[in-house]
């Protein structure tokens, strides 16, 4: 097999820090290559350096037996690369016509030649099974959809080494194991193929060959066939990393009980008639694919939304929809499911964030004054005790990693040892390491005897932590089923919404 | 009542209305091309009111008026040159630079003006555009003087609005203009400078709000006097808003506005008892009424007023 591309000792730094350190990477013809590493490793940097978006600071990008020149997209399509990034830069108001043709053509033309535009958009939509509507606007195309607007648009322009950035990392299931067959189709077709994943599963599953990135550098190279799962995140993470595993103990008194609730979203039901009891010193996992009530479930939970009928009542008090202080106040500690939409203020040094939740109390203020000192050293206190890296109480919290910035608003939650725990989608979009961190916190504040809820849709996470477990689908709850008397086949079926009542 | 309502079935109406229309048209399209490119271009006022003085200056020194509307064109263009530096290169926000360009343009213009006219003196006036006087056709009852009566530069602007649409819709050019007020991103990573296409739709937009101003002291008066442009400038800005940001639209806005300019003024005439300030005001009150009845639907450019830096999301 021919070489059809070849990254020779690129290094790229970004002020101090090396983002890649003397990284060689080369791609055969027809394969599909896996480039691993955690969050932070370099591998959307050193793709971006192939694609022009950066310009490398040692190094030289090779395609097709031809130097690139440095910092040009242009280049880099001209030679054949294409590159689809993980959010995706298409325009909403546009049609998917109009997204692929842009810079298809010479700017200055009398007439754009879209009639050819489309029929060659249809043939490749044909040709490599990627469905799409030439007229139908971006914005109303689910993300799996977009996605599929994405390839087509590199494939336009004659790609034939495709780069996906954490392609699945938006997907279902079911639609990554498409996409991936999809891409085993077009390696026969003769294109090759860079994705980019920090999931151990699919890197098995999809590529010939793996290519592992730690701290900016490339620390190993496998052959699918070569390499186990285990070995691949020793690699990647540079010592072994075992989750947590939960241990066996005796359950209190119930804590938070839903009975029969229902909860209207946007004027719709949205949560309906549903029931669960968390009890002191027990992880109840609420598992289903996104999309199935788990916002108005949290929305409900952290007292933001109020039961349109049934009770919400915390030690037999009804506290449904007194409003997030007041949840606060009787002990609820949240994790909000978007972190920077809702977990953290961007713009706000760390102490700002830390303390948001707390300022009425008179720890962090008098007389309407914030107690800055002691708010400053409480954040570094929490920085120490979850070891958040690279953080100080003074730092912007949104120039934090997503595993950091998780790790915080954790110890945010847990510091005021809150009798309830509200974990929605706790460790979406984490690192290997950063998932094992929150899983030991969330385990260490049960056996200190909280009731925790923990809303998810990695059903591995749910079996590891949780002690029982409720399937959410379609605005409802199933009964819930002790961890040791469920199997997968038994959570499959109530995932899919069979159970019985 | 009769006698307002025969008002609207005059000629001299509507002919006015084309005529009044004619440098919000200019303006308006210029507006649009910036903003479809994600540049709200607040200098518009000022650019207008240098467009009007260039334009003057240019004909009242000896050249032809063509060449009074080029040279404010260009004018407008650099004026748009210096928002664009600021905005898309800097990042600068184009709300404060844009009102800045408005006060400094307009300031400038006053400036030279004095330099030329002392206080006190009347405006030195110019041979101005003449209605064009088209055989057979410019005779016709009623159309004859609304559509076949007008100065050149009106049939210039309406001309425009067909090139703006057509561009803007038809031509890889349009398409990458588009995509940059959407999402400058997908330009960049499609080998495209996104930069540079800002910067040159701002220096075409501007040059198009300067015709608008130049049109008034070229066709519409025949001199230049401090104030003159009147607001103009920021009606268009309501107006690209009101027309979704479409050309054909855009000229139905201007065409709107002009026709209750022109039918208040001459219902002064007619309606007494009323105080005039109320009909002063009813094509802003009205043009308000109108945005606020369509705009909700508007399709406002995705990056509008975002600047785009390269390698940040």
């Amino acid at each position: 097999m021919s070489t059809v591309l070849h990254l020779d000792r690129i290094t790229k730094r970004f002020g101090g820090l090396t983002a890649n350190d003397d990284v060689t990477l080369e791609l055969k013809n027809g394969e599909i290559l896996a480039l691993l590493g955690e969050n932070g490793a370099g591998k959307t940097t050193l793709m971006n350096i192939l694609f022009g978006h950066y310009a490398a600071d040692e190094g030289t990008v090779n395609v097709f037996g031809q130097t690139l020149p440095p910092g040009r997209p242009r280049s880099a399509i001209q030679a054949g690369v294409g590159m689809v990034h993980q959010h995706f830069t298409l325009a909403g108001n546009l049609s998917v016509l109009d997204n692929v043709m842009l810079g298809s053509e010479p700017l200055i033309r009398v007439r754009s030649r879209r009639d050819e535009g489309r029929i060659r958009l249809l043939a490749l939509s044909e040709k490599f099974g990627l469905k799409t509507d030439p007229d139908a606007r971006v914005s109303g195309l689910s993300v799996g959809e977009r996605q599929r607007v994405e390839i087509l648009k590199a494939l336009y322009r004659g790609a034939r080494i495709l780069i996906l950035d954490e392609p699945t990392a938006v997907l279902t299931r079911t639609e990554a194991e498409r996409l991936f067959d999809i891409l085993r189709s077009m390696t026969r077709q003769g294109l090759s193929i860079i994705f980019i994943s920090h999931k151990l599963s699919e890197v098995m599953a999809a590529s010939d060959r793996i290519a592992i990135l730690r701290g900016g550098r490339k620390v190993a190279e496998r052959a699918n066939s070569d390499t186990s799962p285990e070995e691949l995140a020793e690699l990647m993470v540079g010592s072994r990393v075992t989750r947590p595993k939960r241990e066996a103990h005796s359950i209190g008194a119930p804590l938070l009980a839903a009975e029969e609730v229902t909860v209207h979203l946007d004027g719709k039901p949205a949560l309906n008639n549903v029931s669960f009891t968390a009890h002191a010193g027990e992880i109840l996992g609420i598992v289903g694919v996104s999309g199935n009530g788990q916002v108005a479930l949290g929305a409900l939970l952290s007292g933001v939304a109020a039961p349109a009928t049934g009770r919400l009542t915390l030690e037999g008090r009804e506290i449904g929809g007194l409003g997030p202080r007041a949840f606060i106040a009787a002990g609820v500690g949240r994790i909000p499911e978007d972190r920077h939409a809702e977990g953290v203020v961007g713009e706000l040094p760390v102490w700002e964030n830390v303390v948001l939740e707390q300022l009425a109390t008179p720890e962090f203020s008098t007389r309407g004054f914030v107690r800055r000192s002691a708010a400053r050293s409480h954040a570094a206190d929490l920085i120490k005790l979850f070891d958040v890296r690279g953080a100080t109480p003074e730092m912007r919290i949104s120039l934090l990693s997503g595993g950091n910035m998780q790790k915080l608003i954790l110890g945010r939650a847990l510091a005021a040892a809150p009798k309830v725990i509200i974990a929605n989608q706790p460790t979406r979009g984490l690192d290997e390491g950063a998932i094992a961190a929150v899983h030991a916190k969330l385990l260490a504040a049960r056996e200190a005897g909280a009731a925790t809820i923990l809303i998810t849709e990695d059903l591995e996470e749910a079996v590891d932590l949780s002690d029982r477990l409720q399937a959410i689908v379609g605005g409802r709850l199933s009964r819930p089923v002790a961890v040791e008397e469920s199997d997968s086949r038994r959570l499959g079926l109530m995932m899919a919404g069979v159970w019985e009542n | 009542m009769i006698e307002s309502l025969d008002l609207l079935f005059s000629a001299s109406l509507w002919a006015a209305v084309l005529r009044i229309a004619t440098p919000l048209i200019f303006g308006v399209l210029g507006v649009l091309l910036c903003e479809r490119a994600g540049v709200l271009n607040l200098g518009i006022e000022g650019i207008m009111t240098m467009g009007a003085m260039i334009g003057w200056l240019t004909v009242f020194l000896g050249a032809d008026l063509w060449t009074g509307i080029l040279v404010a064109a260009v004018a407008g263009a650099l004026i748009g040159l210096l928002h664009a530096l600021l905005t898309v290169p800097l990042g600068l926000s184009q709300h404060v630079s844009g009102l800045g360009i408005t006060l400094f343009a307009s300031a400038l213009a006053y400036y030279l003006y004095r330099l030329i006219v002392t206080v006190g003196e009347s405006p030195p006036t110019i041979d101005p555009f003449r209605p064009l006087d088209f055989p057979i056709l410019s005779e016709v009852a009623f159309l004859g003087p609304v559509f076949f009566s007008q100065t050149a530069p009106t049939y210039l602007a309406l001309a425009l609005v067909a090139v703006m649409a057509y561009v803007l819709t038809r031509t890889p050019l349009g398409l990458a203009i588009r995509m940059t007020g959407e999402n400058p991103h997908t330009v960049e990573s499609q080998g495209l400078d996104p930069t540079l296409i800002r910067i040159g739709c701002v220096m075409a937009g501007s040059a198009l709000m300067a015709l608008g101003g130049a049109f008034l002291t070229t066709a519409a008066f025949n001199s230049f006097f401090p104030g003159m442009v009147q607001g103009r400038g920021w009606i268009c800005i309501a107006l690209v808003v009101f027309a979704s940001w479409r050309p054909g639209k855009a000229l139905l806005g201007a065409l709107l506005f002009a026709f209750f300019d022109a039918y208040q003024l001459r219902l002064q005439a007619v309606v007494e008892g009323v105080p005039y300030q109320l009909f002063l005001m009813a094509p802003y009150l009205l043009s308000i009424v109108a945005l606020i009845l369509v705009a909700r639907r508007a399709q406002v450019p995705a990056a509008l007023m975002i600047p785009y830096r390269r390698g940040e999301r």
